[in-house]
């Protein structure tokens, strides 16, 4: 990050540490550096920095204090910027569009607390708050959704482990199994239970509106020591070592698809198509994606992938045929 | 000590500016700046006219709000600056641990989105005060946002200065595109994806884009504020609208036991484990063509029942699948 940070970017991250800083004297430094979002070694140097500057004068009655002898972090003689600076048009918009999804989404608990943090954040952004009106983010919640996301927290608040009864469409087909429930999280428009899998043994995510029912069990649910949830990329299908590379050629029209999903590789050619390829944690994605594009795309790698494709399109076309 | 590097050199500047011009109550000259920050004082007249001019723009794109006003009306009409203290400090709030717990839920949603950095920021400087989440009630529930489309952070910057945009756009996964010229009026997320309403100049009505089928970049042209957003503008039932939701025209379709769920959620069953152990699904819409393209994404697993146009546009879909991969097209 140190790297990239431009000097007006590290004096608004500045101004926002020392009143932070301030308020927290003699924090140890690993503390700080983990709240903070940057490394120790980065807030050394921006100490450094600090006790350089000051008011008029500059002589040593007029300068920053700063220390962190011993691993501790201590900032005075910082009266003018002892308070943060108000929150920037971008930083008002973060928090008021995600508060107001929050608030707007049934099942999730602590309304009352998001209407109330709601209500002060609109008044200390001001104007800046004001045009978050134009953005709006609506996280769906179905009605056997929100009833899953009461029984997880539950559960969660346990912790218990729950029982559950769950439809994979990939593989069409239904499965029981106990779960220690992590988290549940909303991606793209969906929901899904995070958690440990007893079944799998493994952590495994679950969309709450593929859960045909589940039950809180008297049993303690505290997942297995030393297991978290995994870092959620830019989609649910990330990259992992069981992923198949796909090869794709794309029309023209289809070329968008290259700039939407994270691609591996990508060879344009002058009339504008393209062949690419991709990492595909679930190959049933593909095969959707390539019938919805109606021909502007073509499985090219692996051949299973493309005959089971063909073989899918030719089998809803010999559908209408039956019916 | 290593000699500080150019940027951090100039984050000093910086710093020392903000510095002197919070400190002092009236407003500063020029040349009292110049004293009063060392890395001014150094440089020669010629550079220190251009940094300053420089540093006062990157301030204020920083959200400072650096004032110029007269030092002394009765004397000269000489400018100053200064920063007001009140204007630039986060207002005095006190948050409860429950109300810190949920803006921090608020932060995190942005974690793997471009607005991550502000979201950050905005919650240690609300935090600043030393008070401590108390977590407890909204302990594993995290929403994610995404903005994976490459036009989210122009098309956010011209919703919220209200300027004219200028964008390639393609009509349906597989259509043409055309260049378009829009008063943008909102971004909305509906079904984890982004959708950016306005009035269009070219068809001089308001109309619904999505944000990933914009080509290229996504050009400002106006200038900020020049028009309006109507007051009871609603941009979700635009989107359900246009995306075929909510609409006048009924669709049937069949759908395999277990399969098909956002189908299901939008439309009523009108019957159960029909012929085949197929169920019929009946739903409004607006338009066919996002549903001609949703039935085909499902291929086995979806077959279009009614109007005939639904019908002939997912069959054409998946006999043009099918030539594409070598089969035949019977």
């Amino acid at each position: 990050m140190a790297a990239q940070e431009t000097a007006t970017e590290r004096l608004s991250r500045l101004l926002t540490m020392v009143p932070w800083l301030m308020n927290r004297q003699g924090v140890d430094i690993a503390e700080a550096a983990r709240e903070l979002g940057v490394t120790q070694d980065q807030i050394v140097e921006d100490l450094q920095l600090l006790f350089v500057c000051g008011t008029p004068g500059h002589y040593p009655d007029d300068l920053i204090e700063a220390s962190w002898e011993g691993g501790v972090v201590h900032v005075g003689n910082a009266d003018e910027i002892a308070r943060p600076l108000r929150l920037g048009r971008d930083e008002a918009l973060a928090l008021i569009v995600a508060l107001r999804a929050l608030a707007a989404t049934p099942g999730i608990a602590a309304q009352d607390a998001i209407e109330r943090a709601l209500a002060k954040l609109e008044e200390a952004a001001g104007a800046e708050g004001r045009a978050a009106a134009q953005v709006s983010v609506s996280l769906e919640v179905g009605e056997t959704e929100q009833q899953r996301l009461e029984q997880i927290r539950e559960a969660l608040a346990g912790p218990r482990r729950i029982h559950i009864r769950h439809y994979n469409p990939t593989r069409d087909e239904t499965t029981e199994r106990d779960v220690d429930p992590m988290r549940v999280v909303s991606l793209e428009g969906r929901w899904y239970l995070e958690g440990w899998c007893h079944r799998a043994r493994d952590v495994r995510m679950f969309r709450l509106d593929r859960i045909e029912e589940l039950e809180v069990l008297e049993q303690d649910g505290t997942p297995p020591s030393g297991v978290s949830p995994r870092a959620t990329g830019t989609s649910a299908f990330r990259a992992s070592p069981g992923d198949v590379l796909v090869e794709l050629e794309l029309a023209p029209s289809a070329a968008w698809i290259a700039e939407n999903f994270p691609m591996e590789s990508v060879a344009r050619r002058d009339d504008g198509s393209l062949r690419v390829s991709l990492l595909a944690a679930d190959p049933a994605w593909v095969r959707r994606l390539v019938w919805r594009l109606g021909g502007q795309a073509t499985v090219v790698s692996p051949a299973e992938l493309a005959a089971e494709t063909r073989d899918g399109a030719a089998q809803a076309l010999q559908s209408y045929r039956v019916h | 000590m290593a000699r500080p590097s150019p940027a951090a050199v100039k984050t000093e500047r910086l710093l020392n500016l903000v510095i002197a011009l919070l400190y002092t109550r009236q407003p500063m000259s020029k040349s009292r700046i110049r004293t009063a920050v060392p890395q001014y004082a150094a440089s020669s007249d010629e550079a220190f006219d251009r940094m300053f001019e420089r540093d006062k723009d990157e301030l204020r794109e920083l959200g400072i709000p650096l004032r110029t006003e007269v030092i002394d009306p009765l004397f000269t009409d000489e400018t100053g600056y200064r920063i007001d203290r009140r204007e630039y400090a986060l207002p005095e709030i006190s948050f409860e641990p429950d109300e810190l717990a949920v803006i921090g839920v608020a932060s995190r949603a942005w974690s793997q989105a471009s607005l991550a950095g502000p979201a950050a920021q905005a919650l240690r400087k609300l935090e600043a005060s030393g008070l401590t989440r108390d977590t407890r009630s909204v302990a594993g529930v995290e929403p994610l946002l995404h903005t994976r489309e490459p036009a989210f952070d122009a098309v956010r910057d011209a919703v919220l200065s209200r300027r004219e945009v200028t964008f390639s756009y393609r009509r349906g996964a597989a259509g043409e595109t055309t260049e378009r010229h829009l008063q943008p009026w909102a971004l909305t997320s509906w079904h984890g994806r982004w959708y950016l309403t306005g009035h269009d100049l070219d068809r001089d009505a308001p109309r619904v884009f999505r944000l990933d089928r914009m080509e290229g970049p996504v050009r400002a042209t106006g200038r900020p504020g020049t028009y309006d957003v109507p007051a009871e503008h609603d941009p979700r039932a635009m989107i359900t609208t246009a995306t075929g939701e909510d609409g006048d025209t009924s669709a049937r379709v069949a759908l395999r036991t277990g399969t098909g769920h956002q189908l299901r959620r939008r439309g009523t069953l009108l019957e159960e484990r029909g012929p085949n152990g197929w169920d019929v699904i009946e739903l409004r819409v607006g338009s066919l063509w996002p549903l001609i393209e949703e039935i085909a994404g499902h291929g086995p697993d979806a077959i279009a029942l009614a109007p005939a146009d639904l019908v002939s546009g997912v069959r054409r879909a998946l006999e043009s699948v099918l030539a594409a991969h070598g089969g035949k097209v019977r």
